[in-house]
């Protein structure tokens, strides 16, 4: 059984395209679309990887983030960034929080893919 | 460096500038050429009748040998090494740069000002396209509609089969896409020629004192101390402000001053209950009106509330005069509010409180709890229009009551994506709101 990756995204076509690739790869792909209750989806799933978007229904990317940092089973837990905003403010904002990667919008699938790879075979 | 022991350096300067030898300029004086040398390099002082004589002969009044540069320039010299301290700059040495290179000293004063002038500019256009809520949910939402048809053409584009059933997926996915793209940037380039065409780009009072507002979180101690000056605080807070905005700004630090001498941070505090605010409840508690307890309440430190609450404020005609948005609730810069607000409720009945839990338009979807009410904001005149001015305090909520259903709300018609809203009165920059298909299962794993 492949590994599971938790897919915290709001816009249905990205997740599909995204759930589409990762599954070909090997990924069991879940996903999930409103910022409130994202940590305790976490929890739930205790996903081996997960990619987070930013701006989120009910709670932003970087809260979410900063609470499950908090916890001590989630501290190493490979987070990427997904976000529409690049601006050097936000990757400021997203390296506090504690993220592993980060990626913005629009991206390449090879580019997606790739950081994915890199994102669980870093130690 | 004392500056007095410069007047030396200011001669020679003077000297050379004139094109005279220090030999040829010691004769006209009838001292040494030796002596004016020692002079020249600050070693001996000099005043009296031979500072007059070398100030006649090089035709300069005696205090520009004396005195120096302006206190201006030394000033703007002190702040352009301040701001470039890692280079290194002879600090000590800023009174006799500007006195042997009066020139060159204003040169770059000047060209410090003209870049702090100019980097103040970029900051504000930087942090408008971060902030201006038309800019930024229409980016948003172009930028992540392009992304989802990106990777969706690359799959359909790859070579190889794809399951019949996600093809087919996905080619509608990209039909839906492309349209939603093609009517937001449509509508995106029409905003921005506006934009351009009626000088948006430059900052109205109203933004200016927006900004100012913001940065203090609409709290300011001194004018919660008694005797305060409202003027003498809107100069010093606003004195980087156009006049305009400095007077806009000097009638909110007055209005302030005033609510706090009315109500006391003390009272307020000690009236306050646990959980929201119910401005209404205070007021009645409090023998105030609604309208000053509302202003208090969006104006305290940070820490008395639960939560920060917002606050829009409009005049008799609708247009808003303050604004304290929240992260979840934008009140639109230029544009009038959503007609839904409870805002616009209490207008149209004046002194009638108005309550309504609310959730603005966005990903969000955050809840509010919305109170408003219509006061007088100059006195009543027989035969004259009332000038009533309607205040709303939003209060941010866990969730909207089962008996109390919410309302659905906007920030302003340009950024809505509620197509169908009764209440519209122009497109949405943003086009139709997304169909709301839910993604198939995944050809591996579930999706919620």
């Amino acid at each position: 059984m492949g590994r599971e990756l938790l897919l915290i995204e709001d816009e249905p076509n990205i997740i599909e395209a995204i759930s589409f690739l990762l599954s070909r790869e090997g990924w069991r792909v879940r996903s999930h679309s409103n910022g409130l209750d994202a940590v305790d989806k976490v929890r739930a799933v205790r996903p081996d990887a997960v990619i987070l978007d930013v701006m989120l229904p009910g709670r932003s990317g970087y809260e979410i983030l900063a609470e499950l940092r908090a916890e001590p089973d989630f501290r190493d837990l490979p987070v990427m960034m997904l976000t529409a905003r690049g601006q050097n403010r936000d990757r400021e904002l997203a390296e506090q929080s504690g993220v592993s990667r980060f990626m913005t919008k629009p991206f390449a699938n090879s580019e997606m893919l790739e950081a994915v790879r890199a994102l669980v075979a870093a130690p | 460096m004392p500056r007095d022991t410069l007047t030396g350096s200011r001669i020679r300067e003077r000297r050379i500038m004139a094109g005279m030898k220090q030999a040829e300029l010691a004769r006209e004086a009838n001292i040494s050429a030796s002596y004016l040398n020692l002079i020249e390099h600050n070693r001996r002082r000099i005043g009296g009748k031979l500072l007059v004589d070398l100030a006649r002969i090089l035709d300069v009044e005696p205090t520009v040998l004396t005195e120096g540069a302006e206190a201006t320039l030394i000033a703007a010299l002190r702040e352009a090494a301040a701001a470039r301290s890692a280079l290194g700059p002879e600090l000590d040495r800023i009174d006799e740069f500007a006195g042997r290179f009066p020139g060159w000293a204003g040169v770059l004063a000047d060209a410090y000002r003209r870049t702090v002038t100019l980097e103040r500019t970029v900051e504000t256009l930087s942090d408008r396209l971060t902030h201006d809520p038309h800019l930024a949910a229409a980016l948003h939402e172009m930028l992540s509609t392009v992304t989802a048809i990106r990777s969706t053409a690359a799959i359909l584009a790859e070579p190889g089969d794809i399951p019949a059933d996600w093809q087919r997926r996905f080619h509608r996915n990209v039909h839906e896409d492309s349209a939603r793209l093609a009517e937001s940037s449509q509508a995106l380039v029409r905003f921005l020629d506006t934009a351009a065409e009626t000088g948006d780009a430059a900052a109205a009072p109203q933004e200016q004192v927006d900004a100012v507002l913001a940065e203090a979180g609409h709290a300011f101690a001194a004018l919660e101390q008694p005797g305060v000056e409202p003027a003498s605080l809107a100069a010093e807070v606003g004195a980087d402000l156009s006049a305009p905005a400095r007077t806009v700004l000097e009638a909110i630090f007055g209005r302030h001053a005033r609510d706090a001498a009315a109500l006391p941070l003390d009272r307020i505090e000690a009236a306050l209950g646990e959980g929201a605010p119910d401005p209404f409840a205070l007021a009645a508690a409090l023998d105030a009106s609604p309208a000053r307890v509302m202003r208090r309440l969006a104006t305290l430190p940070e820490g008395i509330l639960p939560a920060p609450a917002g606050l829009a404020i409009c005049d008799r005609a609708g247009a808003l005069v303050y604004r304290k948005p929240l992260p979840d609730f934008p009140l639109p810069l230029f544009d009038a509010g959503c007609p839904l607000w409870p805002l616009y409720a209490a207008l149209g009945q004046p002194m009638r409180p108005v309550s309504e839990t609310v959730v603005p338009a966005g990903r969000t979807r955050r809840t509010f709890r919305a109170h408003a009410v219509a006061e007088p904001a100059a006195p009543l005149v027989p035969g004259r229009p009332a000038l009533f001015e309607a205040h709303m305090l939003l209060v941010p909520v866990e969730a909207a009551a089962p008996d109390m259903p919410a309302l659905d709300v906007g920030t302003s018609c340009r950024i809505c994506p509620r197509e169908t809203c009764p209440a519209r009165r122009e497109p949405s920059i943003l086009g139709p709101a997304s169909s709301g298909a839910q993604p198939p299962e995944a050809p591996a794993g579930a999706a919620d």
